[in-house]
């Protein structure tokens, strides 16, 4: 067991880096980027928590983690506690470990983000997952006595995955409906190998299984069956189908064969696996010079696996400026590092190409930033006569997603937003028909993945008093 | 996983099955397709509904080998399992009376035509179905078709069988000689489709074609499928298949279905070198 340190001592040492994979060697695969804490890095880390008695970290974490109590078991070394610590309150700690914004989470709350070294809490959260994955420590399954009541939770994302192994824990009959054939939502779809290794979702996602809920894949509500369907069989419904719809320009050459959404690209690689292309049948284009229009998450995944899929030159097409860019700092960093070559006040106008709907380059025109807009970022404007033609070969829009109305269409008295997102009681999530519910992205737009697992958890505890109260949708 | 429970074959390279899914045998409409795949490496493939069973559970399919996961799924037998098995998707065809119709069908089109002939002879239509292929053994579903049509026309280009000629030319004919046609539906390969729509524009007839563009996930959600109806972006997985012919682009569909010809040469390459290993 390792030793608390004097507080003294705590404050001076510095954040533990993490190692990561050598750009230039990364970039030759689709190996994970960061390489994760040693146990020995994760001890050190972990020592220096100041185990505050109000943990300020705490009110930034969705998940609802107990962070000081599992950093305290890591440095006693019990990393099995600091497991089912975690496990309690976030079914997916592998994945929030990783992909969750921890500094605008967590760590912004830290006490000592004033130093400007906030506990990496993070990765230590990754330490341990990796940690018990390894060796096969699992989650209680031995939970509360079973109700009679049976609730349907429709998108497998995190806010499905957290939704659903939560009404699990409270006893309820969950089952979980999925369009695609595999679960995890973005999480096995978007997120790239290289950030989120897809065993470790699935690993994750069995873990649920195994507390009772039942996946059914292959089914598309609104189109295999109807919410109205659901509503017969079930007392209960969230639903969590994610924004999942892909946005376009608009602009002319945009339906040219190497012009591609980045849900299409970034599908195609990561869940049908076309970087492994022909051991995988699903084939995916590989361009020489690519051109990724967008700056966010979405954008810098799109344009790291175009390099990793053989690209000599990908581009980054953002129409403001760099401090406008709305990706985590850490994933332009890799981008960066890894020769990603960004092109900020630039918009592309038009998508050139020949007869056989091959792209040859994109014409593009500068900008300059003028008076702050709604969202009080300085509004974009064209310089005229600026415009110039970038070479490229392809292009992947990633310009942000839309909420697809497949579901909305087939849910009598659910109503949507004029953006097409659910209309939720911001307190229960509660939607405009009693006994369905909703969260995840559906209900705020394009967000983020631990905002999802937070919309899970308040809605599983809403559904909960919803039923208690004798309620059911069964009974309306 | 979804059973095969039948498995016959209409010719050479055209195999028909009855699948086992109840899920969407109980839903699915004329018009609809599914998504498959063989196994987990394998590729989403749609397939259109060429007939169900909804009181057993059943959807009947009809492919053509054309390239490694329609060869590979020519190799299933009956009682294996497909991996996934997806649907109803997209939107159902417009049933409803019209008066005369004529369906256009060509190649595995010819089953595709079958249920929305088999409805639109239940709303009261005269159905007018023409079929055509390349030689009379590629013929497929003439008994089944016959049932539903008031007449039926088979052309073969070689006139082995039939009328010689191509599907257009029969229909020129009944176009000329009927004023009555008030819609006409045609599926089978894109360059028929293109050829019947120029076709019937000149005679004023709706028509409408069913698009095969490239998809991934048939739910709306990437993009792949999307084609230009009318200069705007269409999704043909959830704003079709069926679309009002005279409004697409032909060019910019026939491009985009040739976008991994490279690939899938590759791909089928990469098959047949394994079968032999
Ligand atoms: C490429 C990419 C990278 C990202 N990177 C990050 C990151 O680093 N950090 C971060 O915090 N966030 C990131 N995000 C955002 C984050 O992934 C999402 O905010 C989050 O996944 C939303 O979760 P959700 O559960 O609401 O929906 P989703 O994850 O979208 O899941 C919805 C699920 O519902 C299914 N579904 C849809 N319609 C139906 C239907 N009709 N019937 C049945 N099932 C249906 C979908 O197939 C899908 O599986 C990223 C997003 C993308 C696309
Ligand atoms: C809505 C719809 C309904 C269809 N119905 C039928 C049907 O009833 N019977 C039938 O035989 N075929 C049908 N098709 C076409 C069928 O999907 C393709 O033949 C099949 O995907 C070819 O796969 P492959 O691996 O064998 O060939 P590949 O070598 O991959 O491709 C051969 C050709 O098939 C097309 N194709 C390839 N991949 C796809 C894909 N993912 N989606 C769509 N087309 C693709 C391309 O034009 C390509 O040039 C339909 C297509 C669509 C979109
Ligand atoms: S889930 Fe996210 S916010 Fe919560 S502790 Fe982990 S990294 Fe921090
Ligand atoms: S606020 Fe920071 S130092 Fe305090 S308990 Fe949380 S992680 Fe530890
Ligand atoms: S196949 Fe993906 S949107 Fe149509």
């Amino acid at each position: 067991m390792a030793d608390m340190i004097p507080v003294k001592e705590r404050m001076k040492r510095e954040q533990i880096p993490m190692r990561e994979q050598s750009p230039n060697k990364r970039i030759a695969n689709f190996k994970e980027v960061p390489l994760g804490y040693t146990r020995e890095d994760a001890i050190k880390e972990a020592q220096r928590c100041l185990q505050c008695k109000n943990p300020k970290c705490m009110t930034g974490c969705p998940a609802e983690i107990n962070i000081p109590l599992f950093i305290k078991y890591i440095v006693e070394e019990d990393f099995e506690s600091a497991y089912l610590t975690i496990l309690k309150t976030d079914a997916l700690p592998a994945v929030t470990g990783r992909v969750c914004p921890q500094e605008e989470q967590c760590q912004k709350e830290c006490v000592l983000k004033s130093t400007g070294k906030p506990i990496a809490i993070g990765r230590l959260e990754r330490f341990v997952a990796d940690w018990a994955r390894k060796n096969h420590i699992h989650g209680k399954t031995d939970s509360v006595a079973k109700k009679d009541l049976k609730v349907a939770v429709v998108g497998s994302g995190p806010a499905g995955l957290s939704c659903a192994a939560d009404l699990a824990k409270m006893g309820y009959h969950v089952t979980l409906f999925e369009a695609l054939h595999k679960p995890g939502g973005v999480l096995v779809y978007g997120i790239p190998e290289f950030r989120l290794p897809k065993t470790i979702v699935e690993y994750e996602v069995n873990e649920i299984k195994k507390i009772g809920v039942q996946v059914i894949t292959d089914y598309v509500v609104g189109a295999t069956g109807s919410v109205e369907d659901l509503k017969k069989e079930f007392d209960a419904i969230f639903l969590a189908n994610g924004a999942g719809a892909p946005r376009f320009m608009n602009i002319q050459g945009e339906n040219m064969n190497d012009v591609y959404s980045a849900n299409e690209f970034l599908t195609r690689s990561n869940l049908m696996k076309a970087y492994l292309f022909p051991e995988y049948d699903t084939p995916i284009k590989i361009g020489r010079k690519a051109a990724t229009i967008g700056a966010g998450n979405v954008a810098m995944d799109s344009a790291r696996t175009a390099l990793r899929l053989g690209a000599e030159k990908s581009y980054i097409i953002y129409r403001r400026s760099r401090k406008e860019v709305p990706a985590r700092a850490e994933e332009v960093h890799h981008a960066e590092e890894e020769g990603v070559v960004f092109n900020f006040l630039t918009l592309p106008v038009r998508v050139l190409g020949n007869k056989e709907g091959k792209v040859t380059g994109m014409e593009c025109i500068k900008m300059e930033l003028g008076e702050p807009d709604e969202s009080g970022r300085r509004r974009p404007i064209p310089i005229e006569g600026s415009n110039f033609t970038l070479e490229v070969d392809m292009v992947i829009d990633a310009i942000g997603t839309m909420a697809n109305p497949i579901i909305a269409k087939s849910a009598q008295g659910v109503e949507v937003n004029k953006w097409g997102y659910f209309k939720i009681d911001e307190k229960t999530r509660m939607t405009t028909c009693e006994g369905i519910f909703a969260g995840g992205d559906i209900v705020r737009g394009a967000a983020t993945v631990i905002s999802a697992v937070g919309d899970g958890k308040v809605a599983a505890r809403s559904i909960a008093t919803y039923l208690s109260s004798g309620k059911s949708l069964k009974k309306k | 996983m979804y059973q095969i429970i039948k498995k016959e074959t209409l010719y050479q390279d055209i195999y028909a099955m009855w699948i086992k899914a109840p899920e969407i045998a109980r839903t699915v409409q004329p018009g609809q397709f599914i998504i498959l795949m063989t196994r987990e490496e394998g590729e989403r493939i749609p397939l259109t509904v060429a007939d169900y069973d909804r009181e057993k559970g059943l959807i009947y399919i009809v492919f053509q080998i054309v390239g490694k996961t329609t060869d590979e799924l020519s190799s299933f037998k009956e009682g294996d399992y497909l991996y996934s098995f997806i649907g109803p998707l997209g939107k159902k065809s417009e049933i409803d009376y019209f008066g005369t119709v004529v369906l256009v069908g060509g190649g595995t089109g010819i089953a595709c035509i079958h249920p929305i002939a088999r409805n639109l002879k239940k709303a009261g239509n005269k159905v007018i179905t023409i079929i055509g292929a390349r030689t009379k053994k590629l013929i497929i579903m003439e008994k089944e078709l016959r049932q539903v049509s008031d007449e039926l026309i088979i052309t073969t280009d070689d006139g082995s069988y039939g009328r010689k000629g191509f599907v257009t030319d029969a229909l020129k004919e009944k176009l000329d000689h009927d004023n009555n046609i008030k819609k006409v539906w045609t599926i089978g390969p894109p360059i028929m489709m293109k050829v019947t729509t120029s076709l019937t524009k000149a005679y004023s007839v709706d028509t409408i074609v069913s698009l095969n563009t490239i998809m991934v996930d048939g739910t709306g959600m990437c993009g792949s499928c999307r084609v230009s109806i009318g200069g705007e972006t269409k999704f043909v997985c959830t704003d079709g298949p069926e679309f009002d012919g005279q409004l697409v682009d032909w060019d910019g569909f026939m491009n985009r279905i040739g976008r991994y010809k490279k690939e899938e040469k590759e791909s089928w390459n990469h098959h047949k070198n394994q079968e032999e290993c």
